[in-house]
């Protein structure tokens, strides 16, 4: 049996533990709050855009001189994965969830024979995935410094992407990240940004518009920037499945923590009781014995 | 027919505008153009330049980088690269966007060097407005 003295600094301790646990909570809540904010402000700008630029690909989408972004390099040997995950840790499964994804992927690319190449966002995928895949890595970029994921950032990470794809680096790129579906629920998603699929739009919508300048070059103009609109999407869900992943983690931690608590105070208590009654049987065997 | 038609100006990162318009003066890439209700339906690209919008409740105006327009004949939405009210923007931060697409159209290749001397040109025109 530990003694007092022990079992007191123990449930100090888990208090102090879980002080810390309920704190970080709170404040991926408040969190949370913004970076939904942020996702919901994004929606209109995401929607239209890819209403038009559906439409667009749609009517030009099948001719031979569509873009190299839409249309493909012509080959499909060479994929480009791009793994987006959290700069810190203590969410939960999040960073791991999407490290799995992205590993399956990788090992049925590998089974193919294709060539794989992956760039990550955020350190803890790339601390993951570096022991297995640490020879297939072009690139990282770091958000550490960054309070708040802005359209900026996914303009810098397109713009590397693109220039790898303009210069034959890759046939294929695919995003990895996590969509925010609840606070308790977020799902890994891989999503191909290279060549650009679009969801099929009703027939007849494209051609009521005028063009200026023509179709090819508007959609020339367009798809870069539709690129970065998913990325920037993408970096908008991860940052609050991040949140959401972290506030429910923290939730279970304080949890944790109370049920813990509980049960070395009953461990205390006994003991203490413990050690009374053995003085007193003491002390009456003593007086006994006289 | 309508004398207003609806008016939205979006960003990646946020709604600038959505209300009622008379007119909106699209700084489009082949010219600036002004749509009013009942325009023809358009898809236009954007270069960067001030849009202007005027309806019953106002006049507004913004800077906007880049992006494209949908015209239709009762809506128009303007999806803007960065898109900014012009009072708060300042010339300082168009500097730096013109430095930028300098240092591009020095870079560029020589296919692409027109567009990029276009984009410069543009970004300094914008700065003289907004000076």
């Amino acid at each position: 049996m530990p003694n007092l003295k022990d079992l007191k600094n123990r449930i100090g301790s888990v208090k102090n533990t879980r002080k810390i646990t309920k704190a970080m909570q709170m404040v991926a809540a408040a969190k949370l709050r913004r970076a939904q904010d942020a996702a919901e402000a994004a929606r209109p700008y995401a929607e239209r855009f890819n209403a038009v630029l559906g439409g667009l690909a749609a009517s030009v989408g099948g001719s031979d001189t569509a873009p190299r972004l839409l249309a493909g390099s012509g080959a499909e040997k060479v994929h480009l994965l791009v793994v987006m995950t959290a700069e810190r840790g203590l969410c939960g499964g999040f960073n791991s969830s999407i490290v799995k994804l992205a590993r399956a992927h990788i090992e049925t690319l590998r089974a193919q024979g294709k060539t794989i190449k992956i760039m990550t966002v955020g350190k803890k995928g790339r601390e993951q995935m570096r022991r297995d895949y640490g020879q297939y890595f072009i690139g990282h970029v770091d958000l550490s410094d960054v309070k708040r994921v802005g359209y900026v950032n996914a303009q810098d990470i397109t713009r590397d992407v693109l220039a790898r794809f303009d210069g034959n680096e890759f046939d294929v790129a695919t995003l990895f990240y996590s969509t925010f579906q609840s606070v308790i629920a977020q799902t890994p998603t891989a999503q191909q940004i290279i060549p650009a699929k679009f969801a099929p739009v009703a027939e007849g919508t494209a051609s009521l518009f005028d063009y200026e300048p023509d179709e090819e070059a508007i959609l020339a103009d367009l798809l870069p920037r539709g690129v970065a609109t998913q990325v920037f999407a993408a970096l908008l869900e991860n940052a609050a499945s991040e949140q959401g992943a972290r506030m429910s983690a923290m939730d279970n931690a304080t949890r944790n923590a109370g049920d813990m608590i509980e049960r070395l105070t009953i461990i205390y208590n006994r003991s203490r009781q413990a050690a009374i009654t053995k003085e007193l049987i003491e002390i009456i065997s003593g007086a006994e014995a006289l | 027919m309508a004398d207003t038609m609806q008016f939205d100006l979006v960003s990646p990162e946020r709604r600038l505008a959505s209300l009622a318009v008379t007119a909106v003066q699209i700084p489009a890439m082949e010219g600036d153009l002004t749509a009013m209700a009942g325009h023809a339906p358009l898809i236009t690209t954007l270069r960067p330049g001030v849009l202007r919008v005027s309806g019953p409740k106002g006049d507004a105006a913004y800077v906007v980088t880049g992006g494209f327009a949908q015209i239709t004949t009762d809506a128009t939405s303007v999806l803007a690269e960065q898109a900014m009210p012009l009072a708060e923007v300042k010339a300082g931060d168009i500097d730096k966007l013109v430095q930028a697409a300098e240092a591009a159209a020095a870079k560029s290749a020589p296919e692409l060097r027109a567009g990029a001397d276009k984009l410069v040109a543009d970004l300094m025109a914008l700065r003289a407005a907004v000076a």
